[in-house]
Protein backbone atom coordinates (compact mmCIF):
# COMPACT_ATOMS: atom_id res chain seq x y z
CA UNK A 1 0.00 0.00 0.00
CA UNK A 2 2.87 2.57 1.44
CA UNK A 3 4.55 1.38 -2.19
CA UNK A 4 1.36 2.53 -4.07
CA UNK A 5 0.83 5.84 -2.10
CA UNK A 6 4.93 6.54 -2.81
CA UNK A 7 4.03 6.79 -6.87
CA UNK A 8 7.32 5.86 -7.44
CA UNK A 9 8.65 8.65 -5.70
CA UNK A 10 6.49 11.02 -7.45
CA UNK A 11 3.61 11.09 -4.51
CA UNK A 12 4.45 14.72 -3.89
CA UNK A 13 3.27 15.60 -7.77
CA UNK A 14 0.91 12.99 -8.27
CA UNK A 15 -1.63 13.22 -4.90
CA UNK A 16 -1.88 17.53 -5.06
CA UNK A 17 -3.08 16.48 -8.61
CA UNK A 18 -5.50 14.49 -7.42
CA UNK A 19 -6.78 16.49 -4.53
CA UNK A 20 -6.54 19.74 -6.15
CA UNK A 21 -8.80 17.94 -9.09
CA UNK A 22 -10.99 16.55 -6.35
CA UNK A 23 -11.30 20.23 -4.34
CA UNK A 24 -12.36 22.07 -7.53
CA UNK A 25 -14.89 19.49 -8.73
CA UNK A 26 -16.23 19.59 -5.18
CA UNK A 27 -16.31 23.37 -4.97
CA UNK A 28 -17.89 23.80 -8.36
CA UNK A 29 -20.55 21.64 -7.40
CA UNK A 30 -21.18 23.31 -3.96
CA UNK A 31 -21.62 26.55 -5.52
CA UNK A 32 -24.12 26.58 -7.91
CA UNK A 33 -26.66 24.48 -4.96
CA UNK A 34 -25.62 27.27 -2.41
CA UNK A 35 -25.95 30.39 -5.24
CA UNK A 36 -29.29 28.86 -5.90
CA UNK A 37 -30.63 28.24 -2.16
CA UNK A 38 -29.44 32.09 -1.15
CA UNK A 39 -31.63 33.38 -4.15
CA UNK A 40 -34.51 31.55 -2.85
CA UNK A 41 -34.18 32.66 0.49
CA UNK A 42 -34.26 35.89 -0.35
CA UNK A 43 -37.38 35.77 -2.77
CA UNK A 44 -38.96 33.82 0.43
CA UNK A 45 -38.07 37.01 2.89
CA UNK A 46 -39.28 39.46 -0.12
CA UNK A 47 -42.65 37.83 -0.24
CA UNK A 48 -43.37 37.47 3.76
CA UNK A 49 -42.18 41.20 4.02
CA UNK A 50 -44.69 42.02 1.13
CA UNK A 51 -47.32 39.97 2.70
CA UNK A 52 -47.23 41.57 5.93
CA UNK A 53 -47.22 44.88 4.26
CA UNK A 54 -50.44 44.63 2.64
CA UNK A 55 -52.21 43.66 6.30
CA UNK B 1 -38.72 26.26 -25.30
CA UNK B 2 -37.02 29.01 -24.56
CA UNK B 3 -39.09 30.20 -21.96
CA UNK B 4 -36.65 30.07 -18.78
CA UNK B 5 -39.70 28.35 -16.69
CA UNK B 6 -39.25 25.28 -18.88
CA UNK B 7 -35.58 25.36 -19.27
CA UNK B 8 -35.88 25.55 -15.28
CA UNK B 9 -37.77 22.34 -15.28
CA UNK B 10 -36.33 20.51 -17.60
CA UNK B 11 -32.99 21.03 -16.40
CA UNK B 12 -33.97 20.00 -13.10
CA UNK B 13 -34.88 16.58 -14.76
CA UNK B 14 -31.61 16.44 -16.23
CA UNK B 15 -29.03 17.22 -13.79
CA UNK B 16 -29.54 13.44 -11.89
CA UNK B 17 -28.50 11.62 -14.96
CA UNK B 18 -25.73 13.94 -15.40
CA UNK B 19 -24.72 13.52 -11.71
CA UNK B 20 -24.90 9.88 -12.09
CA UNK B 21 -22.99 9.37 -15.33
CA UNK B 22 -20.44 11.95 -14.23
CA UNK B 23 -19.87 10.14 -11.11
CA UNK B 24 -19.86 6.72 -12.53
CA UNK B 25 -17.21 7.76 -15.59
CA UNK B 26 -15.02 9.03 -12.69
CA UNK B 27 -14.84 6.05 -10.42
CA UNK B 28 -13.64 3.94 -13.28
CA UNK B 29 -11.60 6.49 -14.88
CA UNK B 30 -9.49 7.44 -11.59
CA UNK B 31 -9.70 3.49 -10.50
CA UNK B 32 -8.60 2.42 -14.35
CA UNK B 33 -6.22 5.26 -14.35
CA UNK B 34 -3.87 4.99 -11.02
CA UNK B 35 -4.59 1.30 -10.80
CA UNK B 36 -4.67 -0.87 -13.73
CA UNK B 37 -2.82 0.95 -16.46
CA UNK B 38 0.67 0.67 -16.49
CA UNK B 39 3.65 2.78 -15.59
CA UNK B 40 5.00 5.04 -18.33
CA UNK B 41 8.57 3.38 -19.61
CA UNK B 42 10.24 6.70 -19.17
CA UNK B 43 8.19 8.83 -16.57
CA UNK B 44 7.27 5.90 -14.51
CA UNK B 45 3.90 7.02 -12.40
CA UNK B 46 4.61 10.44 -13.03
CA UNK B 47 2.64 10.62 -16.32
CA UNK B 48 -0.54 9.38 -13.85
CA UNK B 49 -1.32 12.91 -13.56
CA UNK B 50 -1.95 12.92 -16.80
CA UNK B 51 -5.72 11.68 -16.19
CA UNK B 52 -6.73 14.95 -14.33
CA UNK B 53 -4.49 17.72 -16.61
CA UNK B 54 -5.33 16.51 -20.43
CA UNK B 55 -8.98 16.42 -19.33
CA UNK B 56 -8.57 19.40 -17.32
CA UNK B 57 -7.15 21.45 -20.58
CA UNK B 58 -9.87 19.70 -23.02
CA UNK B 59 -12.19 21.03 -20.72
CA UNK B 60 -10.49 24.64 -20.71
CA UNK B 61 -10.97 25.03 -24.37
CA UNK B 62 -13.91 22.96 -25.20
CA UNK B 63 -16.00 25.21 -22.41
CA UNK B 64 -14.90 28.30 -24.02
CA UNK B 65 -16.05 27.38 -27.49
CA UNK B 66 -19.33 26.94 -25.53
CA UNK B 67 -19.62 29.76 -25.01
CA UNK B 68 -17.94 31.49 -27.96
CA UNK B 69 -21.09 29.86 -29.63
CA UNK B 70 -23.41 30.69 -27.35
CA UNK B 71 -21.94 34.61 -27.59
CA UNK B 72 -22.75 34.50 -31.08
CA UNK B 73 -26.17 33.44 -30.64
CA UNK B 74 -26.90 35.58 -27.51
CA UNK B 75 -25.79 38.80 -30.10
CA UNK B 76 -27.71 37.66 -33.07
CA UNK B 77 -30.60 36.05 -31.65
CA UNK B 78 -31.23 37.74 -28.00
CA UNK B 79 -31.88 34.55 -26.49
CA UNK B 80 -31.99 34.45 -22.57
CA UNK B 81 -31.20 30.73 -22.22
CA UNK B 82 -28.26 31.29 -24.12
CA UNK B 83 -26.72 34.18 -22.40
CA UNK B 84 -27.35 32.52 -19.14
CA UNK B 85 -25.13 29.50 -20.70
CA UNK B 86 -22.62 32.00 -21.02
CA UNK B 87 -21.91 33.33 -17.34
CA UNK B 88 -23.06 29.94 -15.86
CA UNK B 89 -19.80 28.23 -17.71
CA UNK B 90 -17.69 31.08 -16.91
CA UNK B 91 -16.53 29.67 -13.57
CA UNK B 92 -16.74 25.83 -14.29
CA UNK B 93 -14.38 26.98 -17.05
CA UNK B 94 -11.68 28.67 -14.91
CA UNK B 95 -11.39 26.29 -12.65
CA UNK B 96 -10.73 23.83 -15.62
CA UNK B 97 -8.09 26.15 -16.85
CA UNK B 98 -6.37 26.96 -13.50
CA UNK B 99 -6.52 23.14 -12.75
CA UNK B 100 -4.43 22.51 -16.22
CA UNK B 101 -2.28 24.78 -15.44
CA UNK B 102 -1.56 23.86 -11.56
CA UNK B 103 -1.37 19.77 -13.02
CA UNK B 104 1.00 20.70 -15.74
CA UNK B 105 2.91 22.87 -13.58
CA UNK B 106 3.15 19.61 -11.07
CA UNK B 107 3.88 16.87 -14.03
CA UNK B 108 6.74 19.80 -15.74
CA UNK B 109 8.67 20.09 -12.27
CA UNK B 110 9.83 16.48 -12.06
CA UNK B 111 9.98 15.81 -16.35
CA UNK B 112 11.15 19.52 -17.05
CA UNK B 113 12.76 20.75 -14.24
CA UNK B 114 10.69 23.91 -13.68
CA UNK B 115 7.22 24.98 -12.49
CA UNK B 116 7.16 27.34 -14.76
CA UNK B 117 8.63 28.00 -18.76
CA UNK B 118 7.01 30.44 -21.37
CA UNK B 119 5.91 28.21 -23.51
CA UNK B 120 3.57 29.34 -26.57
CA UNK B 121 1.02 26.26 -24.59
CA UNK B 122 1.32 27.41 -21.26
CA UNK B 123 1.25 30.91 -22.34
CA UNK B 124 -1.44 30.79 -24.04
CA UNK B 125 -3.71 28.63 -21.49
CA UNK B 126 -2.78 31.48 -19.52
CA UNK B 127 -4.36 34.08 -20.92
CA UNK B 128 -7.09 31.26 -21.91
CA UNK B 129 -7.68 31.89 -17.43
CA UNK B 130 -7.43 35.41 -17.85
CA UNK B 131 -9.85 35.40 -20.53
CA UNK B 132 -12.54 33.58 -18.14
CA UNK B 133 -11.76 35.84 -15.27
CA UNK B 134 -12.08 38.66 -17.32
CA UNK B 135 -15.55 37.64 -18.42
CA UNK B 136 -16.52 36.47 -14.79
CA UNK B 137 -15.57 40.27 -13.91
CA UNK B 138 -17.26 42.08 -16.93
CA UNK B 139 -20.22 40.43 -15.94
CA UNK B 140 -20.52 41.34 -12.18
CA UNK B 141 -19.59 44.94 -12.95
CA UNK B 142 -22.53 45.63 -15.27
CA UNK B 143 -25.89 46.35 -13.59
CA UNK B 144 -27.97 45.58 -16.06
CA UNK B 145 -27.61 41.90 -16.94
CA UNK B 146 -29.09 41.91 -20.07
CA UNK B 147 -26.44 44.39 -21.15
CA UNK B 148 -23.27 42.55 -19.46
CA UNK B 149 -24.79 39.45 -20.77
CA UNK B 150 -23.89 41.30 -24.37
CA UNK B 151 -20.53 42.70 -23.32
CA UNK B 152 -19.33 38.93 -22.30
CA UNK B 153 -20.63 37.64 -25.66
CA UNK B 154 -18.44 40.67 -27.10
CA UNK B 155 -15.66 38.90 -24.98
CA UNK B 156 -16.29 35.62 -25.39
CA UNK B 157 -16.03 35.99 -29.30
CA UNK B 158 -13.26 38.03 -28.98
CA UNK B 159 -10.96 35.64 -27.23
CA UNK B 160 -11.68 32.53 -29.30
CA UNK B 161 -9.14 33.35 -31.56
CA UNK B 162 -6.84 32.12 -28.60
CA UNK B 163 -8.22 28.58 -28.56
CA UNK B 164 -6.51 27.69 -31.74
CA UNK B 165 -3.52 29.27 -30.66
CA UNK B 166 -3.69 26.79 -27.71
CA UNK B 167 -4.31 23.70 -29.77
CA UNK B 168 -1.73 24.59 -31.82
CA UNK B 169 0.73 25.95 -30.28
CA UNK B 170 2.84 23.07 -30.16
CA UNK B 171 2.62 21.90 -34.05
CA UNK B 172 3.50 26.03 -35.06
CA UNK B 173 6.35 26.92 -32.52
CA UNK B 174 9.35 24.62 -30.98
CA UNK B 175 7.34 24.54 -27.45
CA UNK B 176 8.57 22.47 -24.56
CA UNK B 177 4.99 21.11 -24.20
CA UNK B 178 5.03 17.71 -26.35
CA UNK B 179 2.80 18.13 -29.26
CA UNK B 180 -1.03 16.37 -28.64
CA UNK B 181 -0.55 12.75 -28.60
CA UNK B 182 -4.37 11.89 -28.74
CA UNK B 183 -5.48 11.92 -32.40
CA UNK B 184 -8.70 11.02 -33.66
CA UNK B 185 -7.06 10.27 -37.17
CA UNK B 186 -3.06 9.55 -36.72
CA UNK B 187 -1.65 6.38 -35.24
CA UNK B 188 -2.50 6.02 -31.42
CA UNK B 189 0.93 7.22 -29.60
CA UNK B 190 -0.15 6.02 -26.38
CA UNK B 191 -1.18 1.87 -25.87
CA UNK B 192 -4.75 1.77 -25.38
CA UNK B 193 -4.35 0.28 -21.80
CA UNK B 194 -3.29 3.68 -21.13
CA UNK B 195 -6.22 5.75 -23.41
CA UNK B 196 -9.27 3.96 -21.89
CA UNK B 197 -8.61 6.20 -18.69
CA UNK B 198 -7.66 9.18 -20.42
CA UNK B 199 -10.90 8.96 -22.48
CA UNK B 200 -13.38 7.58 -18.86
CA UNK B 201 -11.57 10.81 -17.56
CA UNK B 202 -12.56 13.07 -20.74
CA UNK B 203 -16.37 12.14 -20.74
CA UNK B 204 -16.58 12.04 -16.99
CA UNK B 205 -15.50 16.04 -17.25
CA UNK B 206 -17.85 16.86 -19.79
CA UNK B 207 -20.68 14.92 -17.81
CA UNK B 208 -19.88 17.02 -15.11
CA UNK B 209 -19.55 20.03 -16.87
CA UNK B 210 -22.97 19.69 -17.74
CA UNK B 211 -24.50 19.15 -14.94
CA UNK B 212 -23.01 22.23 -12.94
CA UNK B 213 -23.88 24.81 -16.30
CA UNK B 214 -27.37 23.61 -15.59
CA UNK B 215 -27.28 23.81 -11.72
CA UNK B 216 -25.74 27.45 -12.25
CA UNK B 217 -28.36 28.06 -14.84
CA UNK B 218 -31.09 27.26 -12.51
CA UNK B 219 -29.74 29.70 -9.92
CA UNK B 220 -29.59 32.56 -12.73
CA UNK B 221 -32.74 32.25 -14.04
CA UNK B 222 -34.51 32.50 -10.54
CA UNK B 223 -32.03 34.91 -9.92
CA UNK B 224 -33.10 36.97 -13.46
CA UNK B 225 -37.24 35.97 -12.93
CA UNK B 226 -37.65 36.98 -9.11
CA UNK B 227 -40.14 39.29 -9.87
CA UNK B 228 -41.83 37.01 -12.07
CA UNK B 229 -45.51 34.99 -11.66
CA UNK B 230 -43.90 31.79 -12.22
CA UNK B 231 -40.80 32.15 -9.69
CA UNK B 232 -43.18 33.65 -6.69
CA UNK B 233 -45.27 30.72 -6.96
CA UNK B 234 -42.04 28.41 -7.08
CA UNK B 235 -41.00 30.11 -3.95
CA UNK B 236 -44.58 30.01 -2.30
CA UNK B 237 -44.91 26.02 -2.99
CA UNK B 238 -41.57 25.76 -1.30
CA UNK B 239 -42.34 27.78 1.90
CA UNK B 240 -44.50 25.36 2.88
Amino acid sequence: MSEFLDMGGYAMYVWPSYGLAFVILVANWVSPLLQRRRVLTDIARKLRREKREQK
Amino acid sequence: MGSPRYFYHVAGKMIPWFAISFLLTLIAGVYYGLFVAPPDYQQGESYRIMYIHVPAAWMSMFIYIVMAVAGVISLVWRIKITEITIISSASVGASFTFLALVTGSLWGKPMWGAWWVWDARLTSELLLLFLYLGIISLYSAIEDKRVAARAISILALVGVVNIPIIHYSVEWWNTLHQTSSVTITGKQAMPTSMLIPLLLMGISFKLYYGAVVLMRARAEVLERDRNTRWVRELVEGEIK
